[in-house]
């Protein structure tokens, strides 16, 4: 076991080295529908962790007792529970996100950022190390939604987390921001730049 | 003879195969004890919360009803326990303006859409005969297709529309009074909701009428 990463690699490891949005390119239906405003892109990566926080201790702790060609059906299950606490949770404490979020959060469940995490660290590892994969990735997931969600809600309502910043008598909205082909943009140009700059950094 | 000879070697050779084959239920305990224990957790979650999310539902409907019934006082509403002509109990919500005068109902309706059950609440006047309003509570179509049944281009369509003859969906332009256009690419859909509130309508109509009086 060795050879394997230790809880502190593999939380930093999540955020930005391997993370989910634009590194390994995980999790791409949320990061596409669900990033037209702040808040919507900040609730979405919480349920997403918390999902991803209680699987993965679930599944490192019933990991010795898996069989390797029954191991999806388990993580399936495992998910697909906790994001029915999640779905049922918002639909009683926060109805108009749950509303707005709509089909995207039973989405969760095919997750693969979930999925490979349980694959590759909750089913070799234990609960400590699981935990803070799963803070590390949820956290990656966080930075990556919520840079694209706000590019998206500044560019395309003038407004982050609800707030003005550029009235609406100096700027013109760009409403394609905050429809779907804004999605695509915005993501296709932050990913650019990461790769730019993690480049220009392997360079120097 | 040669039949039962057949017979019992075919049986012979399935013995050895039951005795090969791995015992399933045997390997999948763990599947089947998460199964029911994960089941045991969702009830209990369901069961805390399936009384808040009802309120919500109901502060929902409650929020739509002065536009779906114009000039309604919303904190004057009636809620009425009524049997539908299916038998079933149910509620619906008897609307006054502000001097109390009774001036429509809200009807709420549940039928399958394309993908799920389809959430609406219906706007009507006091007779029933107009249908003054529509509005998408819940629903859960194809993002971008289907979806477009909760926005106002679509659900406008019913406003002002009598309920006898009950709606009709049609692919081209409406010409009669009762027709409503599909959505584009979701037919399926758009009929889902005008069935539902044709249904929601004969299903209530009389029993409203009978509890107002």
């Amino acid at each position: 076991m060795a050879s394997l990463p230790t809880a502190t690699q593999r939380f930093l490891n999540g955020i930005i080295p391997e993370n989910p949005t634009y590194r390994l390119l995980l999790g791409m239906c949320p990061t596409l529908a669900v990033t037209s405003n702040v808040q919507a892109a900040l609730t979405m990566a919480a349920a997403t962790t918390f999902v991803l926080f209680c699987s993965n201790i679930m599944i490192s702790l019933i990991r010795n007792l898996l069989q390797s060609h029954l191991r999806i059906l388990v993580f399936t299950l495992t998910i697909a529970t906790f994001v029915t606490v999640v779905d049922r949770f918002l639909a009683a404490y926060m109805p108009e996100m749950s509303k707005q979020l709509g089909p995207y959060i039973p989405l969760i469940i095919v997750n693969c950022i979930i999925i490979s995490r349980c694959e590759a660290c909750a089913a070799v590892q234990g609960p400590f190390i699981a935990a803070w994969d799963a803070l590390g990735v949820g956290i990656g997931f966080t930075l990556g939604l919520s840079s694209i969600a706000t590019v998206r809600e500044i560019l395309g309502s003038g407004t982050w987390f609800g707030l003005t910043v550029l009235p609406p008598d100096v700027w013109t909205p760009w409403s394609i921001m905050i429809l779907p082909p804004g999605a695509f943009l915005t993501l296709g140009v932050l990913l650019a730049t990461v790769n730019f700059i993690d480049s220009k950094r392997k360079a120097d | 003879m040669s039949e039962m000879i057949e017979n019992t070697s075919v049986s012979e050779s399935e013995l050895v195969t039951e005795e090969k084959r791995p015992n399933y239920l045997l390997q999948a305990w763990l599947v089947i004890f998460l199964s029911a224990l994960y089941g045991a957790i969702l009830v209990w979650v369901q069961m805390s919360l399936s009384e808040k999310i009802e309120a919500n539902k109901k502060n929902a409907t409650f929020a739509q009803i002065p536009s779906l019934v114009k000039g309604a006082e919303p904190s004057k509403t009636q809620e009425l326990a009524i049997t539908g002509t299916d038998g079933k109990p149910a509620r619906v919500y008897q609307v006054f303006n502000a001097d109390g005068a009774h001036i429509g109902w809200v009807f709420p309706g549940l039928g399958q859409g394309f993908s799920d059950v389809i959430s609406v609440i219906i706007g009507l006047d006091a007779d029933v005969k107009t249908i003054t309003g529509l509005y998408v509570l819940d629903q859960k179509e194809t993002p971008g297709l289907g979806n477009f049944i909760q926005d106002e281009p679509f659900r406008s369509q019913f406003v002002g529309k009598a309920t006898t003859p009950s709606l009709a969906v049609v692919k081209s332009e409406p010409v009669a009074e009762n027709e409503i256009l599909a959505l584009t690419g979701a037919t399926i859909s758009s009929k889902a909701v005008s069935d539902l509130v044709n249904a929601t309508v004969a299903r209530y109509r009389d029993a409203a009428i009978e509890a107002a009086k």
